[in-house]
């Protein structure tokens, strides 16, 4: 099986089209709960962004800390309330599913994670969790390094959503990008045969890249054209929805479609969703409260669907936030924060120390733990990389993964 | 020879209609949303200059009815039904604005300004606010960039979206300090950490009153005490720190930086181009986009070649190319909205503060797909007679005519391939490259 999985690679796209469905015939009467455990199966990373700076300490909770009260005042959530992980630390009571996983060693939760000399611009911090480079801006994602050197199949990696994220890509390539709903072609044969001609044409610049994505539109459609359900595909609908309040884009139906395309056996090697709405500097503790149940419902429900599939999910975001409350209910741009990493490979616990609530950089909480230290374990163990491909300083692999 | 002479002398000029009609469209495309058929034939009849001149004057305002919205003192910020019905009519009424106004740069640069100052309707809820920060970039946004900044950091929208409503003494909220020197004039690198705190503490006490839906300013809540912003101390209020970062050099580096970028190619404020543009005058929009459309630069393959269109551009230049009327547009405005998602780009929905990306942000097989979908829809819904009436050897050139671009000899050979279905070939013709770049 792990030939003929080769031999799908090799064969490009058209071969993984029919490959897809000849493997699975009776998809659709298989139980997705039940684990696959097939040598087929290959290590897949889900990326979880959370964007806006996701409140670090009122997720993973110091409850009792004289500091953490003081300086959250109302914000605080009582002591009584976290979900109790050890170490003086809980999770917030909406991570309910979290907490199951947790106790099941399932979860590493990786604290005080940052980088040297933190930013608290949403776009230059989120820029450098997303580049793998803090040093300066560079235009490429720690995993578009990697697209970069591993060739051009589109299907190595999807974003769900209409953009890429700077994460996925490169220089020359990037993810391909999938809408939430139905992928199919609105044309008639001969004119997605002109299509493929008009876009085939190798040229320079962003013409070129007008010409790149039209073709992997193609290739997207022939793998994922029979695993999307049409009828979601509810456009109407969906923009009065993004217009009326909510952050854009819910997660469960992103992480859905996701879990749909590990269970077609899709070649794909790393997947990234989103969530925003996390800059929550007014009137912080509902709204609060509520992104995390949300966040928590969808990896809920993801985590049952891909069973005892080799994923990982790993959710983080582009900054915590200040220790103390602002005078608006809410809380100002911070500094270090926890990140999960989620999956039946990973070694549960906690890695890293967690960072001091008294000894404090500028109001913000120091970090311990390097994020490229993260990223290194996660291209070593499931992209199955060498970390120097994407990181010019590779810095030591934190221990994430059983081995 | 003198047959020979006149030949040549017919080549020369030919060759400058086609400079003349090449220059006119390229800026059209970027001071408006594309020019094409009769339209380019008399602007290039009048010359570059005069089309300029005539593009860019924004001395008269165009009438135009604004949308219908629930009135401030009406809103029920319990009613998601209204407030969403809200939403989508302002978001649609501005599309068919875009779509049928005359004055195509206005509305550019009113969406060049709501992708700057970028606000969203998904925190600030009420509709009609939104409507009046669109309002205030339509009649500000061509003139003193310190008058824009400093109306658009008492805008009601602005004051909920940056939470300048809850910044009082004692308790600053930074949000807003810090995205007027990051984002909005000064740019990452030109002021410190303790300018953004200070600076907070100058906008305390800017509140929205609630029942009017106008800037109030509270002094009561606000901190009068001393502040020191870029190196100056004293007791400054919020209209001092705008003075101070919009007269800074770094801004007008900044701004002219930004401009470029949305008008000719991507660039950072270092830039050579941008040492060029900028001036010791007080920083005027209107001029700063003058010397810019003028820039020998302007006119180079670099800035011909270096921009996609945004969405909101793009499904704007295609219904004016087709000739839509704003009633048909606000007749169809869940389908454009809808589009318009699929592609990443909502009017009044910015995805952060940060506005949204360029280029290589807006190119990925979903917007392939949602430009391929809304391609076929227009197609098959609205007839072009230019490329019906043509024989089919000709039917390519035709709908190059009507859309003012040259097609590469890929997107020709294709559109040929179809040209026995006129509407395949006009759906194909709007995802071609040449269509998707600016």
């Amino acid at each position: 099986m792990g030939i003929t999985r080769r031999q799908v690679l090799a064969g490009g796209i058209a071969a993984v089209g029919t490959a897809a469905v000849v493997r699975n015939p009776f998809a659709s009467l298989l139980d997705h709960s039940t684990p696959a455990t097939s040598s087929t199966d290959h290590p897949v990373l889900v990326l979880v962004t959370l964007y806006g700076g996701n409140d670090g300490l009122n997720t993973v909770i110091p409850a009792a800390a004289g500091a953490y009260l003081s300086g959250r005042g109302d914000l605080a959530v009582p002591a009584d309330q976290v979900l109790t992980i050890g170490d003086g630390l809980g999770l917030h009571p909406n991570l309910k599913a979290m907490k199951r996983l947790w106790d099941a060693g399932q979860v590493a939760i990786v604290r005080g994670v940052g980088y040297p000399n933190p930013n608290r611009s949403h776009f230059r911090s989120m820029d450098i969790w997303q580049s793998g480079v803090p040093e300066r801006a560079v235009a490429t994602g720690w995993l578009g390094r990697w697209l970069d050197r591993t060739g051009t199949d589109p299907l190595r990696a999807i974003a769900i959503g209409p953009t890429v994220p700077l994460a996925l890509r490169g220089e020359k390539v990037a993810a391909s990008a999938v809408p939430v709903g139905s992928v199919a072609l609105p044309v008639s044969a001969p004119v997605a045969d002109a299509y493929r001609a008009m876009m085939g044409v190798g040229s320079s610049g962003l013409a070129g890249s007008v010409a790149r994505t039209g073709t992997d539109l193609l290739t997207v459609e022939r793998a994922l054209g029979r695993i999307v359900d049409g009828a979601r595909a509810s456009e109407d609908e969906g923009s009065a929805t993004n217009l009326e309040g909510r952050a854009q884009g819910a997660l469960g139906p992103q992480l859905d479609l996701v879990a749909r395309a590990i269970a077609a056996g899709l070649p794909t090697r790393v997947y990234a969703v989103s969530l925003g709405g996390f800059d929550t500097h007014a009137n912080e503790k509902d709204a609060h409260a509520q992104l995390l149940a949300d966040l928590d419902g969808a990896v809920d429900a993801f985590t049952k669907a891909v069973g005892g599939r080799p994923v990982t999910v790993l959710v983080h975001s582009e900054f915590g936030r200040r220790v103390a409350v602002n005078g608006s209910g809410g809380t100002d741009h911070g500094a270090a924060a926890p990140v999960f990493v989620i999956g039946p490979r990973v070694r549960g616990g906690f890695h890293g120390d967690e960072p001091s609530l008294t000894d404090l950089d500028d109001g913000d909480l120091k970090h311990t733990t390097d994020y490229r230290s993260i990223y290194a374990s996660v291209l070593g163990n499931v992209v199955g990389v060498d970390p120097s491909v994407a990181l010019a300083k590779a810095p030591t692999a934190l221990p994430l993964f059983r081995s | 020879m003198p047959t020979t002479c006149k030949d040549r002398r017919s080549v020369v000029v030919e060759r400058d209609v086609d400079v003349t009609t090449r220059r006119i469209a390229h800026l059209h495309r970027r001071a408006g949303f594309g020019i094409g058929g009769d339209a380019l034939e008399r602007a290039v009849a009048a010359g570059f200059d005069a089309e300029l001149a005539r593009l860019t004057d924004l001395r008269t305002a165009e009438a135009a009815t604004p949308p219908t919205l629930t009135p401030i003192g009406e809103v029920d910020p319990k009613d998601r039904r209204r407030l969403r019905a809200d939403a989508v009519a302002l978001a649609t009424w501005w599309l068919g604005r875009m779509v049928a106004t005359e004055q195509p740069w206005r509305e550019k640069l009113t969406l060049l300004w709501h992708g700057h100052f970028a606000t969203s309707i998904q925190k600030v809820h009420v509709a009609k606010l939104m409507y009046d920060q669109n309002a205030l970039f339509r009649t500000q946004g061509g003139g003193d960039f310190e008058a824009l900044t400093q109306a658009v950091a008492k805008d009601p929208a602005m004051l909920l979206w940056l939470d300048s409503n809850t910044n009082r003494r004692g308790h600053p909220n930074e949000n807003f300090a810090r995205e007027l020197m990051e984002l909005f004039t000064l740019g990452i690198g030109n002021y410190g950490e303790g300018d953004v705190q200070e600076a907070a503490r100058a906008f305390t006490g800017w509140t929205l009153d609630r029942s009017t839906g106008e800037f109030r300013f509270r002094p009561r809540l606000h901190d009068d005490g001393s502040k020191t912003v870029l190196g100056r101390t004293g007791a400054f209020g919020g209209e001092d720190v705008i003075r101070q970062v919009t007269t800074s050099p770094a801004c007008a580096r900044f701004v002219t930086a930004k401009l470029w970028s949305h008008l000719a190619y991507p660039v950072t404020p270092d830039h050579p181009v941008v040492a060029s543009l900028v001036t010791e005058a007080p920083l005027d929009v209107g001029a700063l986009a003058s010397r810019i459309f003028r820039h020998p630069e302007f006119v180079s393959d670099a800035a011909q070649q270096g921009l996609v269109k945004q969405p909101i551009e793009y499904v704007v230049g295609v219904l004016r190319a087709v000739g839509v009327s704003g009633a048909v547009v606000e007749g169809r405005g869940p389908f454009l909205l809808a589009t318009l998602q699929a592609l990443g780009q909502v009017p009044f929905a910015p995805p952060s503060v940060g506005g949204w990306g360029q280029n290589g942000y807006w190119l990925s097989s979903a917007s392939s797909l949602a430009r391929l979908r809304f391609a076929t829809v227009v197609a098959a819904t609205v007839p072009v007679p230019a490329v019906e009436d043509a024989s089919r050897g000709d039917r390519p050139d035709a709908m190059a005519h009507v859309l003012g671009v040259e097609w590469s000899s890929a997107t020709a050979i294709a559109l040929q391939s179809v040209a026995d279905d006129p509407r395949a070939l006009v759906a194909l013709a709007f995802v071609a490259p040449e269509s998707v770049l600016s």
